[in-house]
C-alpha cells in the first residue's frame, strides 16, 4: 500500500526510477543536502539543549579535576622562587661537585625568597622531601635580608649546619624541575635512596599502600554486606502487593532522608559499650558486665554503619530490575522439573544481574570514597584512604601530595570499571 | 540596572556609607565565634560602626590558603592556630602585621612587649591561648589522677582514654607521661628514638584508647562514660564541667597549650579596616572580655596580671579555669608550630603506620 503523501513512499519511488537522476525535495533542493541540513539543525538544537550541562561539567568537574591531576605531578614551589640555584642544577648535571657557584647562586636565592615572602614555599616544598628542613630554610632567610658575604659556602654552613648536606642537595636538584613523580611515589610508599634509585621507605613509615588494600577490602565487604541484606528485601519489594512494597519502600528510603551524621551518630548510641546493644546484651546475660563488645570505633564499626548506610544504593537498582522480571519464566521452571533453588539460580537470578552489577557498582565506588563515616566510627582501625587525603587537604597543605593519592584512587576505580566492563559488560547496567 | 540604582541611594542615603559592606571574619564557629562575636566584633561595631559579619568554617587556614590560591579573596580576618599562621606568613598568604600599629597596654607598654614572648608572629596577632589538658571523670575514678603518668597507669586508673587521633598533642603527653621535661620533648620528638619511645608508652594502654577526630567528641565519650578520661580542649571540658553541669575534672598537669589570633589575607577587601578591627580586638580589654565568656587565657601580660587581682567586676572567677594561670603553667609544653611545621607529614605517616598495626 502506497500513500501518496508519505515522503518516504515518494523517496523509494524516485529511487527506484534510475540512479542518474538526483534526488530533490518538494521545493527541488538535492534531498541529500537537505537530509545534512536538517539533521545538522537536530543536532544543534540537541547540543544547545545539554550545553548548559557540559558547561557545568566542565566548569565543575573537569577542570577541577583536571588541574588536580596535574598538581599532582607539578609543583613549582622550588623552581619559580629559586631561580638561579635552579638555572645551575640545569647547567650542571647530576654528580658534579657542589661548587662555590651553586653555593653563591643558593645564598642569593635564599635572599630573594626572604625578601619576596616565599621562604616558606620553598621550604615546605623541600620539606616534604627531606623531613625537617623547612626551619632550615625559613630561619636561614631571616638571616638572610642582608645577604651573605663571600666565601658563600663559608657563611651558609655558618648560618646553619644543616646545609652541607648531600640529601639536602639531592632534594633541592630534584625540586628545580617542577614536573616530579615524587609525590606518586610517596603514595606509594616509594622513595628515592641515595644513587636516585627506587626504593621502599622503612616499614614503620610505610601507610598508603596498607590503606589502599584495607579501601579495596573494606568496600569489598561492605558491597557483600550490602548484596547480602539488600538482596531480599529488594525481592520483597519486587513481589509484594503494591500497597505494602510502597510501606516497605518508605521504610529503605527514610534513612536515605536522614542527614548522614545524624545515622552515623545513631550508630555510635547503638553499637558503644555503653550503648542500647551492649546493655540489651548484659541484660540478657549474654555478656557479663565487664566483657561488653567492641562494635564501634574499630573496623567493624566502619563496616556496619557504611553497610546500612550504602544500602538503599543496592536495593533501588535491585528492586527496578525485579520489578520487570516476569514471574512466569519461575513458574515454567518449576513446571518442568526444576527445583525452587534451581529455578532461582539459574533463571530468576541470571534475569537480576543488571540491577546487582549496577547496585554493586555504585555502593563500591561510593565506599571508596568514603570519608566522614570512618573518620567518625573507624577507630584506629577503620580509617580509609580518604581520610589521609583529607588529612593532607586540611591539615598538612600538601595538596599535591593530596592530589597524587586522589588520582591513584581514581585511576584504581577506573580500572575496577574496566575489569567489570570486561567481565559483565557496561551496557548490562541499570540503575532504574 | 537595578543594582547600580540601589547601590547609588545606598551611598546617599547614608553618611557612613563604607561602613555599610560589612567586615568578614572566618572563625571556627560554635561557642568560640559565639565568645569572639560578643567580645570583639560587637563592641567594634558600636565603636565604629563598622559591622562585621562571621563566616564559619572548621578550617579557616585552609580557607584562606584556597581563597588567596584562587585569587578572590572575601575574608577580611581570619581566626588560626599560631602553626598555621607561621606557614601562611611565609608562603606570603597573608599580609605582614606591624606591632607598633597595636594598641599599648594601659600602662604604656608597646603591644611588641605586652605579648607573652614567642606569641606575636610577623603576619599574625594572638587572641587567646588554648590548652589541651587531660579531663576525667570524678565519678568514674576513685582517686583523682595526679599526673601525666596516670594516665597511661592502667592499674590504678582502670577503665579507657579517649585521644585526639593526631601525632600532636599525643606524641607529646605520652613522653611527659614517660618523665621527659617539658623543655626536651621537641628536641626528642626530632629523633626516631624519641617518636618509638613515644610510641612505646602508647602501647601499653593501646586497646583502652578511643581516638577522636573533633573537639566536641571527647565530651561527649565523657558524658557517655565510655571513658574515663580524656584529652580535650580545657574550654570545652570547662563548659561540659561548669555549665552543664558533668562531673568532669581537669588535670592540667603536662596542658600543652597553643595561641590562636588573627591573621589578614591578602587581598583582603577591606584591609584597613581588617586592621582596625585586629588592632581593636587584641587590646588588653577585649580580650579580658573574651576570657570572661569562655576560659581561653589573654596572651597580653597586662590582661593576665588583671586576672591574678581579684576584682568587683566578676570577670576574674575564671582565673582559675585559664591555661595561663600559673599554678597551671607548672608543667607546661608550649605547642612549638616551628616543629610542627617541620615534621608533621612524617610524624603523621608514622603514626598512621602505628595506628593501623593490628
Amino acid at each position: 500500500m502506497q500513500n501518496a503523501l508519505d515522503p518516504h513512499a515518494a523517496i523509494v519511488t524516485e529511487a527506484s526510477g534510475g540512479a542518474a537522476t538526483l534526488l530533490t525535495t518538494a521545493d527541488g533542493q538535492p534531498l541529500a543536502r537537505a537530509l545534512a541540513r536538517s539533521s545538522a539543525r537536530a543536532r544543534r538544537r540537541a547540543f544547545l539543549l545539554v550545553a548548559p550541562l557540559l558547561l557545568f561539567v566542565v566548569v565543575t568537574f573537569v577542570i577541577p579535576i583536571g588541574q588536580m591531576l596535574h598538581r599532582s605531578m607539578y609543583n613549582a614551589g622550588f623552581a619559580d622562587n629559586m631561580p638561579q640555584v635552579s638555572a645551575w642544577f640545569q647547567e650542571n648535571p647530576a654528580g658534579t661537585p657542589i661548587d662555590e657557584a651553586a653555593w653563591g647562586a643558593l645564598a642569593a636565592d635564599l635572599q630573594l625568597a626572604a625578601g619576596n615572602r616565599t621562604i616558606g614555599i620553598v621550604g615546605t616544598r623541600i620539606n616534604y622531601d627531606v623531613p625537617g628542613t623547612r626551619s632550615l630554610f625559613t630561619s636561614t632567610g631571616r638571616k638572610a635580608r642582608d645577604g651573605f658575604p663571600p666565601p658563600y659556602r663559608d657563611s651558609l654552613i655558618e648560618a646553619d649546619a644543616k646545609w652541607d648536606n648531600p640529601t639536602l642537595w639531592r632534594a633541592m636538584r630534584s625540586a628545580s624541575s617542577a614536573y616530579t613523580a615524587n609525590f606518586y611515589l610517596s603514595s606509594l610508599d616509594r622513595t628515592r635512596d641515595d644513587d636516585g634509585k627506587i626504593t621502599t621507605v622503612p616499614e614503620r613509615q610505610q601507610v598508603y599502600v596498607m590503606l589502599f588494600k584495607r579501601t579495596l577490602w573494606l568496600s569489598l565487604a561492605i558491597t557483600g554486606m550490602t548484596f547480602l541484606l539488600g538482596f531480599p528485601i529488594a525481592h520483597l519489594l519486587a513481589t509484594l502487593p503494591m500497597r505494602k512494597s510502597n510501606l516497605l519502600m518508605i521504610l529503605v528510603l527514610l534513612p536515605f532522608w536522614t542527614s548522614l551524621l545524624v545515622r552515623t551518630t545513631a550508630w555510635m548510641v547503638l553499637l558503644q559499650q555503653q550503648g542500647v546493644l551492649n546493655d540489651i546484651f548484659v541484660w540478657l546475660g549474654v555478656v557479663g558486665p565487664d566483657g561488653r563488645l567492641q562494635m564501634i570505633y574499630n573496623r567493624t564499626g566502619t563496616i556496619i554503619a557504611m553497610t546500612h548506610i550504602l544500602l538503599p544504593f543496592m536495593i533501588l537498582p535491585l528492586y527496578s530490575v525485579m520489578r520487570t522480571i516476569n514471574p512466569s519464566y519461575v513458574r515454567a521452571a518449576r513446571s518442568l522439573g526444576a527445583t525452587s533453588w534451581t529455578a532461582f539460580r539459574r533463571v530468576y537470578f541470571p534475569q537480576t544481574l543488571p540491577g546487582l552489577g549496577a547496585g554493586a557498582l555504585l555502593v563500591f565506588i561510593l565506599a571508596v570514597g568514603y570519608y566522614i563515616t570512618p573518620a567518625l566510627v573507624g577507630g584506629s582501625t577503620g580509617q580509609l584512604i580518604s581520610n589521609m587525603i583529607a588529612m593532607h587537604m586540611t591539615e598538612t597543605l600538601n595538596w599535591s601530595m593530596a592530589a597524587a593519592l586522589a588520582a591513584l584512587l581514581l585511576g584504581g576505580v577506573l580500572v575496577l570499571y574496566w575489569v567489570y566492563d570486561r567481565l559483565v559488560g557496561i551496557d548490562n547496567l541499570k540503575l532504574g | 540596572m537595578l543594582k547600580p540604582l540601589t547601590l547609588t541611594a545606598a551611598l546617599l542615603s547614608t553618611p557612613a556609607f563604607a561602613a555599610d559592606t560589612p567586615l568578614t571574619v572566618v572563625s571556627w564557629g560554635g561557642d568560640f565565634a559565639a565568645m569572639q562575636d560578643a567580645a570583639l566584633a560587637r563592641p567594634f561595631a558600636e565603636a565604629t560602626g563598622q559591622a562585621v559579619r562571621f563566616l564559619d568554617t572548621d578550617d579557616p587556614a585552609g580557607l584562606v590558603k584556597t581563597q588567596v590560591e584562587a585569587g578572590n579573596v572575601v575574608v577580611d580576618v581570619a581566626s588560626v592556630g599560631q602553626g598555621a599562621a607561621m606557614r601562611l606568613c611565609a608562603e606570603g598568604d597573608v599580609e605582614p602585621l606591624d606591632p607598633a600599629a597595636l594598641l599599648p597596654a594601659a600602662d604604656g607598654t608597646a603591644a611588641a612587649a605586652d605579648f607573652m614572648p614567642g606569641t606575636l608572629g610577623d603576619c599574625f596577632v594572638p587572641t587567646d591561648i588554648y590548652s589541651t589538658v587531660i579531663a576525667y571523670d570524678r565519678q568514674a575514678l576513685e582517686t583523682a589522677p595526679r599526673s601525666a603518668a596516670d594516665f597511661f597507669d592502667l592499674d590504678r586508673f582502670p577503665g579507657r582514654r579517649a585521644l585526639g587521633r593526631t601525632p600532636q598533642f599525643t606524641l607529646e603527653l605520652a613522653l611527659i607521661a614517660d618523665g621527659v621535661p617539658a623543655a626536651q620533648v621537641y628536641e626528642l620528638l626530632a629523633t626516631e628514638a624519641g617518636v618509638e619511645r613515644a610510641l612505646a608508652r602508647l602501647d601499653g594502654i593501646r586497646d583502652q584508647i578511643v581516638w577522636w577526630d573533633a573537639g566536641a567528641q571527647p565530651i561527649q565519650l565523657l558524658a557517655d562514660r565510655e571513658v574515663v578520661m580524656a584529652h580535650a580542649y580545657n574550654g570545652r571540658v570547662y563548659k561540659a564541667a561548669e555549665v552543664d553541669g558533668l562531673p568532669l575534672a581537669i588535670l592540667w598537669d603536662a596542658q600543652l597549650y597553643e595561641v590562636e589570633g588573627w591573621v589578614i589575607p591578602k587581598g583582603a577587601p577591606q584591609p584597613q579596616r581588617a586592621r582596625d578591627f585586629v588592632a581593636y580586638s587584641t587590646s588588653a580589654e577585649a580580650q579580658l572580655r573574651s576570657a570572661a565568656i569562655l576560659p581561653y587565657g589573654p596572651p597580653r601580660l597586662s590582661a593576665q596580671a588583671l586576672l591574678e587581682n581579684p576584682g568587683a567586676d566578676g570577670r576574674t572567677t575564671l582565673a582559675p579555669h585559664l591555661p595561663t594561670a600559673p599554678e597551671n603553667m607548672a608543667n607546661a609544653l608550649f605547642v612549638a608550630p616551628e616543629f610542627w611545621a617541620d615534621h608533621e607529614t612524617q610524624l603523621r605517616e608514622r603514626f598512621t603506620a602505628w595506628l593501623g598495626q593490628d
